[in-house]
């Protein structure tokens, strides 16, 4: 069996003993041409790209990720067009893994296999479906297997251990440890020392497994998280890119220049 | 699909929460253990006869129940055909009948421990019901609302502040009850562990459904005994019909009658139809939306063919969902109740008419179930007995009617 580019990443970043970087950015924000030049600049940096397809009712997104996505959906994107930029991508980055990340309501309305179909087309590498937990979600992430598609899942603060041996055991090349008890893109309420500590029991209970930290991590404390095997970066990227668009300066610069700065403390 | 007898509709649902296609729990993994927790507290507490029995005091109370039930007699006149009736559970402590839900949810946030209980709210009865309830039962308490629906129902958000609860405005996407109620899951997500959650209708996660079901079920038990002390037993031919917004009321209006034959008591729901002249509406049942998920159940809802959920339109802040109830799309679907709509115009001349017949003062969401009410009582025989729910008070809406009819 061939080994996936997503544990590909994730084999190179422990190879040069760092964890692996993350970033997340709605598709089609503020433009389906301007997110593809973000997403193509700021891959030259991050391991992994997660690439949302924004709802209109997200219910665990903070306020930096509605706004970039009411921002998208205002542009006219549509789920046809965020297949089309990972199809973009993937002709200059072939070997870049890419995530795509929603709500379940979309993935329903267009098709449980159609979609699957599709992701494997364009070259799709994972699924994060933030409302479809786990047991719900057995049927659909075996469905994303026999298309080698990783469906990652999630685990919280509030998972009971009981609960996490069995979604791990359920799980695929990479499971996202959500911080702290928060939507995307709130302020860190416990220490980055805290997380770590949670952290390490839940790699504990199968250390093959590759765990990424997200939710709330900014450039501030992104290094003190650095022995995780890696490192997801959302609600400040869109932040940053809501930021260049008030004083009109190009998002792609600006996004691309905080990604490396990102990469560089976690080297 | 079918109705089981003897079981509760509320518990109809297979293990993974879905009653049909319809319910089930499409949350953040987050609330998976909040949620759980609240689910094994209810079932064990509806079977604490203690907690019943407290339960019963307060309704009995301090919310007022029963709440009158009696005949429309000019309204009946002045149409012709079925005899027109009313429960006025407007008559609830606050005005409607959210009385319930937030009453049993505040309840649980006690057993449960929680100093803080947080809920959506959309023409603001909710809101005001549970800031009532958490200072009856001293929790603090948020209510989170569409800074539309904050302007348009002024009424109820000076009550909720004189409660002492905080108003979180919600200023995201159509700024009403779908935003609020998102919002106000949000906010559960970040503080689940010290706070409650109440939602406020048969929406939501599985047992939020649940609770509030089984909470608004008293209309119907007080109305089956009224019914039964006026004509001494089930009429042959009974209507009962309700607005229907997220379903709440409805349900509980419904739910002791739901194993009488349909062609005995049957069940009629309205919508919120918008304003005549444009496309968007919050009826979802009647216009035949796709089912998608919203707010963490599956659901007929208006949404577009890539699953962004619609904005609505309509004159009642407290209909005005894009979504329904999940037992609403299953009471649909085994045809055990009919749904219908009605337009902004309609509910308008229906409040209209009632007021100028009676001594009972209709808001806007029942309204609808009136304008329902007057079309089809002139057809019918006068041995046809058709009650109407009017479960909210139209005070809140004096800014509204005053603009739209002067009054």
């Amino acid at each position: 069996m061939t080994i996936s580019p997503i544990s590909l990443a994730f084999e190179k970043s422990k190879k040069e003993k760092r964890p692996a970087l993350l970033t997340y950015t709605v598709a089609g924000d503020n433009t389906k041409k301007k997110s593809l030049e973000i997403l193509n600049s700021i891959s030259n940096y991050a391991d992994i790209c997660e690439l949302g397809f924004p709802h209109n009712t997200p219910i665990a997104d903070g306020g930096q990720i509605q706004t970039a996505s009411y921002r998208s959906i205002k542009n006219g994107i549509k789920m046809i067009d965020v297949f089309q930029i990972v199809k973009e991508f993937k002709k200059n980055k072939k070997t870049k893994p890419i995530i795509l990340m929603g709500y379940y309501n979309m993935i329903c309305q267009y098709g449980q296999s159609k979609f699957l179909k599709k992701c494997k087309q364009v070259g799709v590498n994972g699924l994060i479906v933030v409302d479809l937990p786990w047991p719900e979600n057995k049927k659909f992430s075996k469905k994303c297997k026999k298309k080698s598609i990783s469906f990652i899942q999630l685990l919280s603060p509030t998972t009971s251990k009981q609960r996490m041996k069995k979604i791990i055991k359920d799980s695929h090349d990479m499971c996202y440890y959500i911080s702290m008890l928060s939507v995307t893109g709130g302020k860190l309420k416990i220490s980055p020392k805290e997380i770590l500590k949670k952290y390490n029991k839940i790699k504990k209970i199968n250390k093959k497994k590759n765990y990424v930290i997200g939710f709330g991590i900014t450039e501030n404390t992104i290094s003190k998280l650095k022995s995780a095997d890696g490192l997801v970066i959302g609600s400040a990227i869109c932040k940053e890119i809501t930021k260049s668009l008030k004083k009109k300066q190009n998002p792609v610069t600006n996004v691309s220049k905080m990604v490396l700065r990102l990469k560089k403390k976690i080297l | 699909m079918k109705i089981k007898k003897n079981i509760p509709l509320i518990d109809q649902h297979d293990k993974n929460g879905f009653w049909g296609k319809f319910g089930g729990n499409f949350i953040p993994e987050t609330l998976k253990k909040p949620i759980e927790d609240l689910t094994i507290l209810f079932e064990k507490l509806r079977k604490d006869k203690k907690f019943l029995q407290e339960r019963d005091y307060y309704f009995k109370n301090w919310v007022g129940s029963p709440t009158p039930f009696v005949k429309l007699e000019n309204l009946t006149a002045h149409l012709g055909g079925a005899q027109i009736w009313t429960k006025v559970v407007s008559e609830a402590n606050g005005g409607a009948h959210k009385i319930y839900n937030a009453t049993v949810h505040s309840l649980i946030a006690k057993r449960a421990g929680k100093k803080y209980i947080v809920g959506d709210t959309g023409a603001g009865y909710a809101g005001k019901m549970l800031s009532m309830a958490a200072k009856k039962f001293g929790l603090k308490c948020k209510i989170f609302m569409g800074a539309k629906d904050i302007k348009r129902q002024k009424p109820n958000c000076d009550a909720m502040r004189k409660n002492g609860a905080e108003i979180v405005p919600v200023y995201t996407g159509s700024q009403t009850l779908v935003d609020a109620v998102s919002e106000c899951m949000r906010y559960w997500v970040s503080n689940c562990l010290t706070t409650s959650m109440c939602v406020g209708s048969t929406v939501g996660p599985n047992i939020f459904v649940k609770i509030c079901g089984w909470s608004t079920s008293q209309i119907s038990r007080e109305l089956m005994l009224q019914i039964k002390d006026e004509f001494g037993e089930i009429p042959k031919k009974l209507k009962l019909i309700n607005c229907v917004g997220g379903g709440s009321s409805s349900f509980g209006f419904w739910n002791e009658f739901m194993h009488y034959n349909k062609k005995q008591v049957e069940f009629i729901g309205v919508e919120a139809g918008g304003p005549k002249k444009s496309k968007r509406h919050a009826a979802p049942l009647t216009y035949g939306s796709k089912i998608g998920i919203l707010h963490g159940a599956a659901q007929y809802v208006n949404q577009n063919t890539d699953g962004q959920i619609e904005e609505t339109e309509s004159i009642s802040a407290g209909l005005d969902y894009p979504g329904v109830s999940p037992l609403h799309c299953f009471l649909k679907d085994v045809k055990r109740a009919r749904y219908t709509a009605a337009t902004d115009e309609e509910a308008l001349k229906a409040y209209q008419l009632v007021t100028e017949h009676e001594n009972l003062n209709p808001s806007l969401e029942p309204s609808h179930a009136f304008a329902e009410a007057i079309k089809i009582a002139p057809k019918l025989s006068d041995d046809t007995i058709i009650i109407v729910n009017s479960c909210g008070d139209a005070q809140k809406d004096r800014d509204i009617l005053r603009q739209r009819i002067g009054k």
